[in-house]
C-alpha cells in the first residue's frame, strides 16, 4: 500500500518532507500577517498625526491678526458738534466717519461710491468701537491727530496670511483687484502688518471673524465644568464609597451596579433629552445656562467617576481596613481616616478624566440650548452662554474663510485644555499611586 | 435674596450648629475635664447636630429652587388671564416667552404689550419675595432641627453611631442618583414618546419610508401633517455605522494583535497611549475634520475616478467615525487577547504552529466572545454618536445603501428637531423623543448583550 496516496504520512521522514514543503508558504503567511498588524498600527498613528497636523496648520495662524495703522483726526465737528463733552454724547457719535475720513486721506484718488465702499471695507467695524473707547477715556483727544492701530477686515487678514490666493479670479476671492492693490500699498509703507492677536483671547463671539474670540466660550466651559465638578465629585465618591465599603450584597445594590454600568454606555444625546424634558420643561430652569449644562454633564460623568473611584477603593488592601477596625475605629472612621486618603490619587485621576470627557462633550448641550449666539462673556451660572466645543460647532458652520481659522484656533485651545487635564491625571497616577 | 446666598447661609448655619452641638455636649457633662463621661467624642455631637441641621434646610432649598419658577409662572399667568376672556394656548405660550425674556433682561420691557409688562414686573416682585421667604423657610427648618437635636444631647446619647447612620444614608442617596437618572431618562423619554405615538401611529413610524417632519409646523394647512416614517433614518444610521465598523474593526483588531503579540514592550508603551489619544479627542473635532478635510478629499478622489460623491456623503462621516472608534475596539480586543492564558499559546507552539497560526487558530478563537462583545459595544457607540454626523452627514432622509450619497441618521434628526425655538406639543418636537427612545433601547440592548457575552467568556479562565 502506498502510504502517501491517501494523504496521511506514515513515517517521520515523510512528515518532515511535507512540513518542509509547506514551510515557505507558512512563513510568508506569517510575514504577511505581521505586516498587516504593523500597517494597522501605522495607519492609526498616521491618523493621529494627520488630525493634529491639519488642525495645527489651519489654526496656528490665529495667533496673529492683521492690523492697519491710520492717521485719525478726532474731528470735533463729527464727535461732538454741540461741544458738550458729555460722556453720553461722546458714546453715540459716528466714529465710523473718522475711520472713513482717514482712509480717504490716505487714498485721495479713490472716487465714486462703490469704490469708496470697497475702500472702507478694508477696516473692521470694530475700529469705531476702539476709537469711541479712546475718546471716552480721554476727551482731550478731540481736535487732535493721532496714529492709531486698528483691526483690519478679515478678508484683508486672510490675504496677508496667504489664505486667499492672489491668482484666483476676482469674483472668487472676496477681495477686488483694487482692494488687493490698496492692501499692497498699505503694506509697502508698513501701515499694515500682522501682530499678536489678543482679541481672540479677550473677546466673546462675533459675526465678524476678525472680532470673534473664545473668551465667552472658555468662561462658559469653566462655569459649566465647575458645577459639574462640585456635584459629580462628592456624589460620585459618595456612591463609590457606599457601594465598595458599606453596601450589603442584596437586590438593591445589584440593581444600582447594573444601572451604573448601563448608564456609562447610554449615548450622550439621550442625557440631553433628559435635560430638556426634566430640567428645562418640567422644572422651568433657564435655557442656555451653565447651571443646567453642569447638571446634565454631572449625570453624564457620574458613571465614569463612580467606576474609577471604585477601582481606586478596591486597590486599597484589606489589611489597612482590618488594622483600623482592629484599633477600634468604626467603619466610617476607617474609610475617612485611612481608605479614602490612600485611594485619593486614583479617585482624583478618575475625576479629572471625567471632567476631560465633560469638557469635550457638546451633543447634550445642544439640546438644552447652549448653542445660542452670545456676544457677552457670561458672568454667572445663570447667564446664557456657550462652551468651547459648541463654539467650535457654531463657527464650523459659518461660510467666511476667516472662521475656518478661528474654528481651528478654538480646537487648539480646547485640545490644550484637554492635554493639560490628561497630563495632570497621568502625573497624579504615576506620582502618588501606591503599588501594594 | 439670590439662591447662592441662601446656600452660603445654610452652610454657615451648619458650621454654627457644629459648634453649638459640641459646646452643648461639653456643657451637659460639666466641662472639658468630664468629657470622658460622654458616649462619643464632643466633635461627634457637633457633627450630628450639623447634619441634622443641614439636611432639612438643604431639602427645603432644593425643592424650592426646583419648583419656584414654575409656581411663580402659574401665579402670574393666573393674573394675566383674570378679567379677560380665556387666552388661546398658542398666544399664552408666546406671552410666556416674552415674559421670560423680559424677566431675564434679554428683551427690553418697552417692546412688549402692557399686560405682559405688568406681569413681568409682578414676576420680578414675587421672585424677590420668594427669595426672602426661601431664606426664611430653609433657615427656619434648619434652626428648628438644630434646637431639637440640642435638646436631645445627653451624656448617654450615642452620637457617633447616629451620625454614622446618617452618613450611610447620605452615601446611599448618592448611589441612588444613578438609578434616579435612569428612571428620569426612561420617564421623560417614554412620556413624550407616548404623546408622539398618540398622534402618529406606530406603524407609520416603524414602517413608513417617508420622513419630512418640517411640514408639521403649518398645522393649519390641509394635508400637511408631516410624514414620520423613520425607516430612512434607521437605514442611514445603519449605513454610517457599517462604514465606521468596516474601518474600525480590521484596523482596531490588527493593531491590538500587533501590540499584544508582536510589538516589543517599549514600542507598545509608546504606541498604545498614542492610539488612545484618538479616543480622547472631542467629537466636534472629528466632525470639523470630516467636513473640512475628509469630505473634500473624497470628492476629489471620486471625481478622478468618475464617481459623483455627495458633499455630505455617508462615506466621509462613516470613515471619520471609524477612526474615532479604532482605539475603542483595539483596547477592548487587547484586553481580551492578553487575558488568554499563555499555556494555550505554548501548546500551539509545541505542536509546531507559527505565531500567526497560533494567533488565528488559538488565541483569537479563545478571545472571540470578548472581541464580539467589544465590537457590539463599538456598534452601540457608533449608533449613538452625534456630533460627527450632525456636522458631516446630511439632513435629507434618503433611503439608500450607497455610501457615496448623503443620508441622515437618528441622532442628526434629534438635534435638528430640537435645536432652536420649539413648542412642546407639536409632533415635530415629540418625534425627537420617539427617536431618542429608539436610540436608548437599541444601545441598551446592544450593551446588555455585549456585557453578557463578555462576562460569560471571562468565567472560562477564572
Amino acid at each position: 500500500m502506498n502510504s502517501t496516496s491517501n494523504g496521511v504520512p506514515r513515517t517521520a521522514a515523510e512528515t518532515q518532507v511535507r512540513v518542509r514543503a509547506g514551510l515557505a508558504r507558512r512563513y510568508r503567511a506569517e510575514r504577511r500577517f505581521r505586516a498587516y498588524g504593523l500597517a494597522a498600527v501605522a495607519l492609526g498613528i498616521s491618523f493621529v498625526v494627520f488630525l493634529f497636523g491639519t488642525v495645527l496648520s489651519q489654526g496656528l495662524s490665529v495667533l496673529r491678526q492683521g492690523y492697519v495703522q491710520l492717521d485719525i483726526i478726532y474731528d470735533p465737528e463729527v464727535i461732538d458738534p454741540a461741544g458738550t463733552r458729555l460722556p453720553d454724547d461722546l458714546a453715540v457719535a459716528d466714529y465710523q466717519a473718522l475711520v472713513r475720513a482717514a482712509l480717504r486721506e490716505r487714498f485721495p484718488d479713490v472716487e465714486g461710491r462703490p469704490a469708496l465702499r470697497e475702500l472702507y471695507g478694508l477696516v473692521s467695524s470694530a475700529a469705531s468701537v476702539e476709537l469711541q473707547k479712546r475718546v471716552t477715556a480721554d476727551p482731550g483727544l478731540i481736535g487732535q491727530r493721532q496714529r492709531v492701530t486698528l483691526l483690519a477686515d478679515d478678508t484683508v487678514d486672510m490675504l496677508l496670511k496667504g489664505k486667499v490666493s492672489r491668482s484666483a479670479p476676482e469674483d472668487e476671492r472676496r477681495l477686488s483687484d483694487a482692494q488687493v492693490a490698496w492692501v499692497d500699498a498699505l503694506r509697502a509703507d508698513g501701515a499694515l502688518q500682522l501682530r499678536f492677536n489678543r482679541a481672540f483671547f479677550t473677546n466673546g463671539d462675533s459675526r465678524d471673524p476678525e472680532q470673534a474670540g473664545v473668551r465667552g466660550a472658555v468662561v462658559g466651559s469653566f462655569l459649566t465644568l465647575l458645577i459639574t465638578l462640585l456635584l459629580s465629585f462628592p456624589i460620585g465618591v459618595g456612591a463609590a464609597v457606599y457601594l465598595e465599603e458599606f453596601a450589603p450584597r442584596n437586590r438593591i445594590t445589584d440593581i444600582i451596579e447594573v444601572n451604573i454600568n448601563n448608564l456609562a454606555a447610554v449615548p450622550s444625546i439621550v442625557f440631553g433629552l433628559l435635560g430638556l424634558a426634566m430640567f428645562i420643561s418640567f422644572f422651568g430652569m433657564p435655557r442656555s445656562a451653565p447651571l443646567v449644562g453642569g447638571l446634565v454633564l454631572t449625570l453624564l460623568t457620574l458613571p465614569t467617576v463612580i467606576i474609577a473611584s471604585r477601582a481606586a477603593l478596591k486597590a486599597v488592601p484589606p489589611s489597612i481596613r482590618e488594622a483600623a477596625l482592629g484599633m477600634g475605629a468604626s467603619r466610617w472612621q476607617t474609610v475617612v481616616h485611612h481608605v479614602l486618603p490612600l485611594a485619593m490619587p486614583g479617585v482624583l485621576t478618575g475625576a479629572i478624566i471625567g471632567m476631560a470627557r465633560a469638557l469635550g462633550e457638546s451633543a447634550p448641550l445642544l439640546m438644552i440650548g447652549m448653542v445660542a449666539f452670545i456676544v457677552e462673556v457670561p458672568a454667572g451660572a445663570l447667564d446664557p452662554s456657550t462652551v468651547l466645543p459648541v463654539q467650535v460647532f457654531l463657527w464650523s458652520d459659518l461660510p467666511e474663510r476667516g472662521f475656518v481659522e478661528r474654528t481651528s484656533g478654538a480646537i487648539i485651545v480646547l485640545l490644550l485644555f484637554l492635554i493639560v487635564m490628561n497630563a495632570t491625571a497621568v502625573v497624579l497616577r504615576n506620582k502618588f499611586e501606591k503599588r501594594w | 435674596m439670590s439662591p447662592s446666598i441662601v446656600l452660603l447661609l445654610i452652610v454657615a448655619l451648619a458650621v454654627l450648629a457644629f459648634q453649638v452641638g459640641k459646646a452643648r455636649a461639653i456643657a451637659v457633662v460639666g466641662g472639658h475635664r468630664e468629657v470622658r463621661n460622654l458616649h462619643s467624642l464632643p466633635g461627634h455631637y457637633g457633627l450630628l447636630t450639623a447634619m441634622w441641621c443641614a439636611i432639612p434646610a438643604l431639602f427645603v432649598f432644593v425643592a424650592w429652587v426646583a419648583f419656584q419658577d414654575n409656581v411663580l409662572t402659574r401665579l402670574v399667568t393666573a393674573q394675566l388671564a383674570e378679567g379677560q376672556q380665556p387666552i388661546p394656548a398658542a398666544q399664552m405660550s408666546l406671552m410666556l416667552n416674552d415674559l421670560r425674556n423680559v424677566v431675564a433682561g434679554s428683551l427690553p420691557a418697552s417692546s412688549v404689550t402692557e399686560p405682559v409688562r405688568l406681569a413681568a414686573a409682578e414676576f420680578v416682585r414675587l421672585k424677590r419675595i420668594a427669595g426672602f421667604s426661601l431664606a426664611g423657610v430653609a433657615l427656619g427648618a434648619g434652626i428648628l432641627a438644630l434646637l431639637w437635636v440640642r435638646a436631645r444631647i445627653r451624656p448617654d446619647l450615642r452620637a457617633r453611631n447616629e451620625y454614622e447612620r446618617l452618613v450611610e444614608w447620605a452615601l446611599f442617596a448618592c448611589s441612588a442618583v444613578a438609578v434616579l437618572t435612569t428612571v428620569g431618562i426612561v420617564l421623560s423619554i417614554v412620556f413624550e414618546a407616548g404623546r408622539f405615538f398618540s398622534i402618529v401611529p406606530f406603524t407609520e413610524f416603524f414602517f413608513g419610508t417617508n420622513w419630512s417632519p418640517q411640514m408639521a409646523i403649518r398645522a393649519d394647512q390641509i394635508g400637511s401633517s408631516g410624514a414620520f416614517g423613520a425607516v430612512p433614518l434607521f437605514v442611514g444610521t445603519l449605513l454610517i455605522s457599517l462604514v465606521a465598523m468596516v474601518v474600525a474593526v480590521p484596523l482596531g483588531l490588527f493593531s491590538a494583535i500587533y501590540l499584544a503579540e508582536y510589538a516589543a514592550p517599549k514600542l507598545r508603551r509608546v504606541v498604545k497611549p498614542l492610539l488612545e489619544v484618538l479616543a480622547g479627542v472631542p467629537t466636534v473635532v472629528y466632525g470639523f475634520f470630516a467636513v473640512t478635510t475628509i469630505g473634500p478629499m473624497l470628492r476629489t478622489i471620486g471625481e478622478s475616478m468618475g464617481l459623483t460623491v455627495a458633499g455630505e456623503s455617508a462615506l466621509a462621516a462613516g470613515l471619520v467615525m471609524g477612526i474615532m472608534i479604532i482605539p475603542f475596539v483595539s483596547s477592548l480586543a487587547d484586553d481580551m487577547i492578553t487575558a488568554v492564558p499563555q499555556s494555550l499559546r505554548d501548546g500551539a507552539y509545541a505542536l509546531g504552529a507559527t505565531r500567526s497560526e497560533t494567533i488565528r487558530q488559538v488565541v483569537l478563537r479563545a478571545a472571540l466572545p470578548g472581541i464580539v462583545g467589544g465590537i457590539l459595544l463599538a456598534v452601540s457607540r457608533a449608533i449613538g454618536e452625534t456630533m460627527i454626523v450632525v456636522m458631516a452627514a446630511g439632513l435629507a432622509a434618503n433611503m439608500t445603501f450607497n455610501p457615496l450619497e448623503a443620508v441622515t441618521t437618528v441622532t442628526v434628526q434629534i438635534v435638528t428637531l430640537l435645536v432652536g425655538d420649539q413648542e412642546f406639543d407639536s409632533p415635530k418636537t415629540l418625534a425627537a423623543f420617539a427617536l431618542g427612545l429608539m436610540l436608548f433601547l437599541v444601545t441598551l440592548l446592544l450593551n446588555v448583550i455585549a456585557l453578557y457575552v463578555v462576562r460569560k467568556y471571562r468565567e472560562q479562565y477564572e
